[in-house]
Parts: structure tokens; sequence; C-alpha cells
């Protein structure tokens, strides 16, 4: 298999943008051109219960399910929800927790998700006008710029 | 063609209308319900029914009339559609009906993990399942090819990780919808006297034999070829799990889950050293396979419960029943901050109420701080229960029970429970509260016939829960705002208890997060009438001109 398959733990608690973000990254990665699968647990979640979403991406995905312990990235929106999605990550993985980025920064408070989604894509092989067209494609027009504001403070804060 | 992202249920959406479905109905039930919505987004016709049991009888009649349609439901719903499937199998169907049930293994948001399967079994019915969104799409599109084919409903099994997961779809079929035939009539198949149905009790099993030949042949099921010492039979997205976990293994993917393909299944155990069926919740194929005669292996108990992944299908094959490591828990799910529920709970929390409940997000009210619900079974069973409750506990104790029910659940089938209420009236009377929030809140907003608005959102006729309560002859109807006017739900709460009487207290505010889209469905609607009578003749005041029933407009 050429590409290895890049895993992603998305989570936060219900209406915070978790599921949100996670389809924006499994957009982003099939404009790319990857194979993607994306799974998620909501329903009563979006009562403020944690939500958890998972996305793979490479040249072939199975299962749409990151076995534990096996995430290279975890993007995390809330900070109750840091230590209790931490076993999701492999050795080495990189955690992105919500104090990755200033909220006092962020042009709108709600797109702390598509900030960090910018703290992600710096370190991540997915070309900008990917993630730009998935942004622009999930959220109504007059969020879009906000969303593209949010998305290059996060992705500039790593350099 | 064109490659999308799409859900499993966004892919069904996709095949229905690609089938030339007529009619999709069903009851909202995660993860169900996204599979109707975005059939109506595509353009298809989309309804939302009172229950599954009416959903199914709709889809039926369209069937008989020779129409595709598609019907939706979570698999606790199925229990509530199974009596007329059952003998949907021995009439049978001219058009083409396909029923999604949507398991719910682990129950993110159930209140058991009940196996499908075993409902295609014991109604004899052929059942597909697909592992991800693409072959959602396709099976799909098999399953009314193989419901018209045969002229039987097909039950179409997809589970969370199907309906909610996202892959890529490519579509490729077309059909408009085809000009229905007047109506056939046909006696002896469509209705089940005895007479009729011992012939067509036959014809299914002849049927159902025909299809255990069909599904040996059947392309749908896919045989990978691979290692000599490891074979492993999987269904659904396990099947996925598997090729992950087990690269090298020898796999049969089945798909067509009743009938099983049960002399290839022999076959392919036949062709391995070691031969381990593994699948999600019930040891459905397993069984079947040992029955036969088969030499393979099933999943050790502990796999029962929950769903399966990688890691768990590793262990399975490893056959380590070491205890698994216990996954930190999450926050649970709480009632919204400013849901107008806790006002009610806080009262009847104060006057020591014993509270059946019922299934929604109101549900969440059993959690601290209120503890505010004794019982909560199934859709609707807070009456019945509550009912029960009553007649037998000292008189002290059923003084304080109350049914507790949300104004979604209540049209579902809460009403059978105020209909046996003012039949079989217990001496101390009884007290429903029902939590109209104006919406299905838990499973994302979806309207019913309380609403008043279909399921994209139109003006129809609104269902009065107060009316209906009236006219079955409960004597005390009240309906109150328990936001505007906490004290007054309080009082009239400690009044009815105290009665020896029958009483419905409807306690009204909408979902704080549906009322900002209520009022924008409400203002469109009002808009869209007042257009009507503008061209029809003389315009009408703003807002109602007699024809808004919403009553928060």
């Amino acid at each position: 298999m050429a590409t290895r398959v890049v895993n992603v733990v998305v989570a936060g608690l219900g209406g915070q943008g978790a599921i949100k973000a996670s389809d924006i990254l499994a957009d982003a990665a099939f404009r790319a051109g990857f194979d993607v699968k994306k799974a998620e647990i909501h329903g009563m979640s979006q009562r403020g219960g944690s939500v958890t979403s998972d996305v793979r991406y490479g040249t072939e995905v199975l299962s749409p399910m990151i076995p534990r312990g096996e995430a290279d990235f975890l993007v995390v929106l809330a900070g109750s929800e840091v230590e209790v999605n931490r076993p999701n990550l492999r050795p080495g993985g990189v955690l992105i927790p919500p104090d990755a980025i200033n909220e006092a920064d962020l042009p709108n408070r709600r797109s702390l998700n598509v900030a960090l989604l910018g703290v992600l894509a710096a370190r991540l092989d997915l070309a900008d006008e990917h993630w730009l067209a998935a942004i622009r494609a999930a959220l109504p027009e007059r969020l879009h710029e906000v969303n593209e504001k949010a998305y290059r403070l996060g992705k500039e804060s790593v350099r | 063609m064109e490659r999308r992202l799409l859900s499993g249920d966004e892919a069904v959406a996709a095949a229905a209308l690609d089938a030339g479905v007529h009619l999709g109905t069903g009851y909202p039930g995660t993860p169900s319900t996204e599979i109707l919505e975005a059939f109506d987004a595509l353009g298809g016709r989309a309804q939302w029914a009172p229950n599954e049991k009416v959903a199914l009888e709709v889809g039926l009649g369209a069937a008989y009339g020779g129409a595709r349609c598609l019907v939706t439901m979570k698999h606790v719903g199925l229990n509530v559609a199974a009596d007329p499937l059952f003998t949907a199998a021995y009439t049978g169907v001219q058009g083409g009906l396909v029923v999604v049930a949507a398991d719910d293994p682990g129950m993110a948001s159930s209140q058991n993990e009940q196996d499908s399967r075993r409902y295609a079994v014991a109604a004899g019915l052929p059942m597909l399942e697909p592992a991800d969104s693409q072959e959602a799409y396709d099976l799909m599109l098999a399953a009314f090819e193989l419901s018209e084919r045969w002229q039987l409903p097909v039950l179409f099994r997809m589970t969370t990780r199907v309906c909610h997961g996202k892959s890529i779809v490519t579509r490729h079929a077309t059909r408009a919808p085809a000009a229905v035939q007047p109506f056939q009539r046909d006696i002896p198949t469509r209705v089940m006297i005895p007479a009729y149905a011992r012939p067509a009790h036959k014809k299914l099993r002849q049927k159902l034999a025909a299809l255990q030949v069909f599904a040996e042949g059947s392309a749908l099921n896919v045989w990978r070829p691979g290692d000599v010492l490891l074979g492993v039979i999987a269904n659904g997205v396990t099947a996925r799990h598997v090729r992950e976990a087990a690269p090298e293994a020898s796999l049969f993917e089945v798909k067509t889950i009743h009938p099983l393909p049960l002399a290839k299944l022999r076959e392919f155990a036949a062709s391995v050293e070691r031969c381990v069926v593994i699948e999600e919740g019930d040891p459905v194929i397993a069984d079947a396979c040992l029955a036969a005669g088969l030499r393979v292996e099933g999943k050790p108990e502990a796999f029962r419960f929950g769903e399966l992944d990688v890691d768990r299908v590793r262990r399975i094959l490893a056959r380590d029943t070491s205890p698994e490591p216990v996954a930190p828990r999450g926050k649970p799910p709480m009632l919204c901050e400013a849901c107008p529920y806790h006002p009610v709970y806080a009262s009847l929390r104060k006057h020591d109420c014993i509270v059946a409940g019922d299934i929604g997000c109101y549900t969440l009210g059993v959690l601290p701080p209120y503890l505010g619900m004794d019982t909560c079974v199934a859709m609707g069973a807070s009456l019945g229960v509550g009912l029960g409750l009553r007649h037998v506990l000292p008189e002290a104790d059923a003084r304080r029970v109350v049914s507790l029910i949300g104004d979604s659940t209540f049209v579902h089938s809460g009403i059978n429970g105020l209909v046996e209420m003012v039949y079989n009236p217990p001496a101390t009377g009884h007290v429903l509260v029902v939590l109209d929030n104006g919406t299905t809140a838990m499973t994302g907003q979806q309207e019913h016939p309380g609403t008043g608005r279909t399921l994209d959102h139109e003006q129809t006729t609104r269902l009065s829960i107060e009316g209906i309560a009236t006219a079955l002859g409960v004597k005390n109807v009240d309906v109150v705002d328990p936001i505007a006017d906490p004290g007054s739900f309080e009082r009239l709460l400690v009044d009815r208890l105290g009665r020896n009487e029958l009483s419905v207290i409807v306690s009204r505010r909408a979902c704080i997060l549906a009322a900002a889209d209520i009022r924008t469905y409400d203002k469109a609607n009002a808009a869209k009438a007042l257009l009507v009578v503008d061209g029809a003749g003389p315009a009408q005041p703003a807002g109602c001109g007699g024809t808004c029933t919403s009553e928060e407009a």
C-alpha cells in the first residue's frame, strides 16, 4: 500500500462543532484525492455530552473506526475532554488541545473548531485549497470569512 | 459518474431517489433519522408517520398499489412495526417495499441493543446488510429489485457505524418513479383470514426456498481468498474491521443476511483450517452455521455486548478473553441549561412523585440533580406503567404516581395508553404530564403530527393533545407554560394529585434548541398562506388569517 492511513480523532462536547470539524477534514482529504472514512457517535450526545469523531484517510481505508491507541492526531475542543480521549493517541501522536489557540484572538468563539483544524492543517499533507473548499462547502456563506480567518489563524500559529 | 463523500444514511436516500422510490416514510430514530431527511432534501417525497407501525402500513399500502416505497426506523421501532411486518410476509407486495432497520450496537442512543437480523428469520423475509456507504447505495438498489422480483418486503439492516459513517459513493443508476397502475383487486392474496393465510404461509416458505438458491449464487456476497490457515465469516462493518485486523485471512463477507448462503459458507469453511464467524451482536450467522453442521467457531460471549472494532476482532481471532481496557468515561448527555423541562422536574421532585417516564430528551431528567424518573421502558410505556403502579400500590404511594411523556412520544404510542387510562381508571385517578416542547427533540428536532408541520416544515393539520384528552373524556385537562409560570404548574400538579380523577397537564414551551427554527417555519408558512389568499381574493391580516394553527406565533 502506497500511503499509510492517517488517523485523526476529533473530540468535544455536543454543540461545539466537533462533528462539523471532522466533516470538513474528511471533505478536505476527499478533495485531495484520498480514500476517506469517518465514524462518529451522536444522537443523545447533542445534549452537551461527549462527542468523538474518527477520520481516516489514505490510499485505502478499511474500518471506519480508529483502533484505540492508533490515532496520529487528537484534536480536542473542550479542556474536560482531553484526558478522556488521550488513550486514543498512539505513542508519539500529536495532541491539539483547545488552548492551542488563544480564544481572544478568534474572530468568533464559535470558530474554535475551524481554528484547531488550521493547527492540524499545518501538520498534514492536504493543500490549503482543499481545506478552504471544504470549509466553504460545510458552512453558510455568511460564515465563510470568519472561518477562513480562524483557519489561517490556526495554521499560522504553528510557525 | 459523480463521486461524493456520503454517510450511509445519505447513500440510502440517494439510492432511493435513483431507484425511483415514490414514497419514503418512517419515524425518526437514531441512527436512521437522516435517511428520510436526506431523501426529502434530494427532492424525494418523504414524510414522518406518527409511529413505525403506521409507517409500515402506509408503505405496504403503497406497495400493494404497485409503487416503490422506503420505510425507515431504528431497531426498537421494528418492534412497533412487527405486527404488520409478519403478515406482510404472507401477503407479499406488488411494488417494491424496503424496510430499513438501523441497529445501535453499544447503545449510543437506545434503550437496548437488539439484533434486527432475528426479525428476518422470524418473519421469513429476505434481508440485506451493507458494510459502508457505497454498499448501502448498491444494496439498496438491489433490495428494490429483489422485492419486486420475489414480491416480498425486503428488510435492510444497518448499524450505527454504517448509518453515521461517511465514505465515498459513486451513484450509477437513475430511474424515475414509474407510473402507478390502477388498483388490482386480489383478495386471497391480501386479506389474511385463516383460509387465505394458510396457503399464503406455504407460498412464503416456497419463496424462501427459492431465495435460498438465489442467495447461494448471489454476487452480492463477497468471497476474498487468502490464508488457508485462517478464514473469517463476517457481515456489515465488521467485515471491514476484519480486513484491517487480519489482512492475510480468507474472508467471506455476507451481504444476504437472510436466507444465508449456507452451501457457499460450508464450501468456504471447508477451504480453511480454522473458520471463525465474527459478527456484532447476536450469534445469528454462527448459530445457523453450527446448526447446519459447518465446522466454524463463534466469538466468546463477552463480545456479544457493544460494538466490535479492529481491536476486538484481533482479540476474538487470538481467542483472547482477558479483560478489555476500560475506556475513560466521557461527559454524559444532560438536559440543556435552559430546557423548559427543568421546572417540571423540580416540582415532581419537590413533591416526591413516583414518575413513570418515557423515551425522549426528558429521559435525561433521570440524572442528578432530579433523579426524576422511576421507570422507562419503551416509547409510550409511561402511561401503561403508571396506570399499573396506580392499580396496585398502597393508596398513599399510588397518589404520588405521575406518567410523564413528550409530545412526539405521546403521538407515537402514548395515545393508546390514554385510551386505557379512561377505560380502566385507577381508584385514585391518575395524572399524565405531557412535556410538549413542539418538536421531536432527541433525534434532532423533527416534525410530528402535534407540531402542525410536515417533514419539510410545510403547514398541515395540527393534532391537539389537549383536544384528544378532552375528547376521550379526561375530566381535568390543562395547558400551562412551565417557564412563564412555574408556580402555576406546581399548584396544578399538587391539586390534581389530590383528586381521585383523571388529569392531563400539557406543559407547553418550545425546545430551546428548536425555538428559533420553529418561529422561522411558522413565519414562512404564514407568508405562504397569505400569498395563496392574495391570489384567491381579498388579503387577510398577516400572521393567522384562520389558517395559522401555531400558538407560539
